[in-house]
């Protein structure tokens, strides 16, 4: 079946192969398919889960695969208070997961300690792990959040990953060089 | 059903009467503690422990005592016992798991904040806060915000590059507001200060502030 010339692509010409650019291509299918770890901590855990319902729909996205592995998720988002007791666990399973990786703070106290003020809670899980999208409220309603994981599509869509990736081919292949000579 | 605390420092001599707004309140030695909170609980019908916890009067001496609130889920009264604790800087008191067993993690939040030791407890150890925290946080003497500590675990400040529990921000940070002045300085302040009511009283000709409205002594 003919596509029409709308999209300057006609099948019947230019078979089935479409040309593009790598980071063009790798890039959408990382932001189209973020598979969140939900550290759900406290009260914002709640209105993850409502996002993920069908009033609001996180599966538009393709994140309503909420991964409690951390091997198998790719953004972690910290919704909830997180105490210095829970900092260790969040740096430990922020740490196990695979690269790319993001990590969203939801809400105020995963922002910057929201309302507690006090000698029990991390003033902000910043301190501990490198936030890419900060979502303030607390609550933030599942459209703030919703709004919050289209801007880290956005960030992932302007990432340079083939850069990266030639990057850490480059850095495996040194450390296996290494590896070998010391052996 | 007894029902105020003279009643009850009549009943019981080595009682002495609280003052309470609420319900009735009694201070016991600890020579006497378990044995009337074992009649409380068989003979008076105080058959639910609702909460342990303690007060820490930093003058005072003794300097700790722990509170504790009975409830009788059949007669709908509460009780409140409070007893001091011996011992000064290391404090101790009697454990009531023999008698409530879910007085267990309740004097384990106790030693965790004012670091009370509770003889009998099967396991005392810290609940709130991790195990090698060197403070006992609802102490007087500390600070709101707290003090530098590292975190509990070496790995974690290892990959976090050093991080530690730093003291929290209190007056100043970017949530409070200063608690002097008026009450339109006093309430949080938006970025957008195009229109604030101190500036439309100025230009209305009347005073900065509000009449103040408190009686005048």
């Amino acid at each position: 079946m003919t596509t029409t010339t709308d999209y300057g692509y006609n099948s019947k010409v230019e078979g089935e192969v479409v040309v593009s650019r790598a980071d063009a291509v790798i890039n959408w299918i990382r932001r189209h398919s973020v598979w969140p770890m939900p550290m759900g901590l406290a009260c914002c855990a709640i209105e993850l889960m409502a996002a993920g319902g069908s009033r609001f729909d996180i599966s538009r996205f393709g994140m309503e695969v909420m991964r409690f592995s951390p091997r198998q998720s790719d953004c972690m988002i910290v919704a909830g208070t997180v105490t210095y007791k829970m900092a260790e666990v969040v740096r430990r399973i922020y740490d196990q997961m695979a690269e790319p990786k993001w990590v969203v703070a939801m809400g105020a106290c995963a922002s910057t300690g929201g309302m507690y003020r006090s000698y029990a809670v991390l003033q902000g899980v910043d301190r501990i792990v490198p936030v890419d999208v900060y979502i303030s409220g607390c609550p933030p309603r599942p459209e703030a959040l919703l709004d919050g994981m289209m801007r880290l599509q956005e960030k992932i869509k302007n990432e340079a990953s083939t850069r990266d990736l030639l990057r850490e081919r480059q850095r495996n292949r040194l450390a296996f060089q290494q590896e070998l000579a010391g052996v | 059903m007894i029902a105020t605390s003279t009643e009850w420092t009549e009943k019981y001599g080595f009682l002495r009467a609280r003052d309470s707004l609420d319900w009735p309140a009694v201070e016991c030695p600890q020579t006497e503690l378990m044995e009337f909170l074992r009649s409380l609980k068989d003979e008076e019908g105080f058959d639910f422990l609702a909460d342990v916890t303690a007060i820490d009067h930093y003058d005072a001496d003794p300097r700790y005592e722990v509170v504790y609130h009975l409830f009788s889920t059949t007669e709908h009264v509460y009780l409140r016992v409070v007893t001091p604790c011996a011992g000064g800087a290391q404090p101790q008191c009697l454990s009531l798991v023999p008698l409530w067993p879910t007085a267990d993690w309740h004097e384990r939040e106790t030693y965790d904040m004012f670091g009370i030791r509770f003889s009998g407890h099967p396991d005392l150890r810290r609940i709130l806060m991790w195990d090698g925290y060197p403070y006992h946080p609802l102490r007087k003497e500390f600070p709101l915000a707290g003090i530098e500590v590292e975190l509990p675990s070496p790995d974690t400040t290892e990959a976090t590059g050093g991080a530690t529990a730093k003291p929290a921000p209190m007056m100043g940070g970017p949530f409070h507001s200063p608690q002097h002045g008026t009450m339109a300085r006093r309430e949080p302040r938006a970025d957008d200060e195009s229109w604030t009511e101190v500036r439309e009283r100025a230009d209305n000709g009347e005073a900065a502030a509000p009449r103040d409205l408190r009686p005048q002594e």
